[in-house]
């Protein structure tokens, strides 16, 4: 008897306190550029405190591996460990210049700050991000500019090499294949070795040689890079 | 009847203002002028393009620092073209509350916190400006802020955007760049640019093709330059 009672106790408890604050959201991202591609995207939603990233500060190892080879499981992890509720990779795979991705998120009374990430392919470490926004309580449809960001963790020699391990010089691939070779890299320091904007990236109009494997008439960007529509229902 | 009427419409409309403005308005018979402070934080977010020193007002509705389409000042001129922010503190003087110099160059990827204290009025506001010393007359700051509204403990996060002085022509020749990219010349009364402060298009380089200049392609940069947050102390 006093077992049931218990029980009853913690299920009911379990019902009113979760459910009754938690938010039910429909995210959607689309990608503003002209040909540049995100990788699979990390999307949370955690208590205030926590971050991907903060501007003005070392990266993590975690998101060094994402913003050099899109590899999110550090970050998945880290978040995870905070119990944040996640979505991991809703497009599966990357999204394109001009697409659009839309998923569900359902977050905890305690998660009320949106963070996510996804490296920019082609580029040595830049990614596009969103560090601990306040997710609105209210219902209604919100809409957020996202800008472009360099990990500040390898210099932007911009050299197509397949290299997407962090540490390792290059760019991992040019998913839309307008890429050159043999370029002889743009420079070989990072100067800025905080999270910070990205400058953008040089490119040139050398398919087979010059200092960059990226084309400056495809590659180019303006910030914002993204724009985020969260709708609390 | 009629004066309850208007006071009570009084206090509706500027409803808001009167909740920073109370310590004016009790009754007791110390009423001495409230003191507020505020912490401004700047982060330069760019790759190469270190922050002159912050040139920092705390004033009226009667001042601002600048007005995109409009001639620079020859105190804005001197922050723009050479990074130094003497005659701007000292033009803001004339009419303004509080005026501070950041405590020197930020670095790429580095924060300044400052604290600036002010008497408490109904339209305060927060000026800001600093060179990106890699260019010819590129600053970025914040202009005319209303900070009357903030309760204290408040903070704001701001991204702000790079502009061009307009006072002078954006050739990137060494001689007139004066940062560490090219140890030219700061200040030139000479405007020989469109003389009116707008957007910055950003610097080309001599990676991208404009020959002569002293800029490589780490010193370019988008928007936003640097983040800002204003949180109140007091």
């Amino acid at each position: 008897m006093q077992k049931e009672i218990f029980r009853a106790l913690a299920l009911a408890g379990a019902l009113v306190t979760t459910p009754a604050l938690a938010q039910d959201l429909t995210i959607s991202i689309t990608n503003l550029t002209h040909g540049s591609y995100f990788t699979p995207l990390l999307v949370a939603a955690h208590a205030g405190g926590n971050h991907f990233f903060q501007l003005g500060t070392s990266a993590s190892t975690n998101l060094q591996a994402m913003a050099e080879g899109g590899d999110i499981s550090g970050l998945s992890t880290d978040m995870s460990a905070v119990n944040a509720d996640l979505v991991e990779n809703p497009v599966g795979g990357l999204l394109a210049p001009g697409a659009t991705t839309t998923f569900d998120l359902t977050n905890s009374a305690t998660n009320d700050h949106l963070s996510l990430a996804a490296m920019v392919l082609p580029t040595n470490d830049g990614f596009v991000g969103v560090d601990s926004l306040s997710i609105p309580t209210t219902p209604g449809t919100y809409h957020y500019n996202l800008n472009a960001y360099d990990a500040g963790t390898e210099a932007n020699d911009e050299v197509i090499n397949g290299a997407g391990a962090p540490g390792a010089a290059g760019v991992p691939a040019d998913p839309g294949s307008h890429n050159g070779t043999g370029a002889t890299g743009v420079t070989t320091s990072e100067t800025n070795t905080h999270v910070h904007i990205h400058r953008g990236v040089l490119g040139d109009s050398d398919q087979s040689g010059g200092v960059s494997d990226l084309d400056s008439s495809v590659h180019r960007w303006l910030n914002p890079v993204a724009s985020l529509v969260i709708t609390v229902n | 009847m009629d004066m309850l009427k208007t006071a009570t419409l009084a206090l509706i409309v500027t409803g808001p203002l009167l909740l920073t403005g109370c310590d004016h308005n009790d009754d007791d018979d110390n009423d001495t002028t409230a003191r507020v402070s505020y912490e401004l934080k700047v982060t330069n977010l760019t790759a190469a393009q270190p922050l002159s020193p912050l040139a920092v007002v705390v004033h009226d509705s009667s001042y601002g620092m600048w007005s995109v389409g409009s001639s620079a000042s020859n105190g804005l001129e001197q922050l723009s073209e050479g990074g130094d922010n003497t005659e701007l503190l000292s033009e803001a003087a004339d009419n303004s509350v509080v005026t501070m110099s950041g405590g020197g160059v930020i670095a790429p990827g580095q924060s300044e916190s400052l604290i600036i204290e002010a008497d408490e009025t109904s339209d305060l506001a927060l000026s800001f400006a600093t060179m990106l010393v890699n260019t010819n007359d590129a600053f970025t700051g914040l202009n005319a802020i209303d900070v009357s509204g903030m309760a204290a403990g408040s903070s704001r996060q701001l991204l702000i955007r790079a502009y061009d002085a307009g006072t002078e022509a954006n050739s990137e020749q060494a001689s007139t760049v004066p940062g560490p990219a090219a140890g030219g010349e700061g200040y030139n009364p000479t405007r020989d640019d469109r003389d009116s402060v707008g957007g910055h298009p950003g610097v080309v380089t001599h990676d991208d093709g404009l020959s002569g200049s002293a800029l490589n392609e780490s010193h370019r940069f988008d928007n936003p330059v640097a983040q800002v947050t204003i949180t109140r102390m007091q």
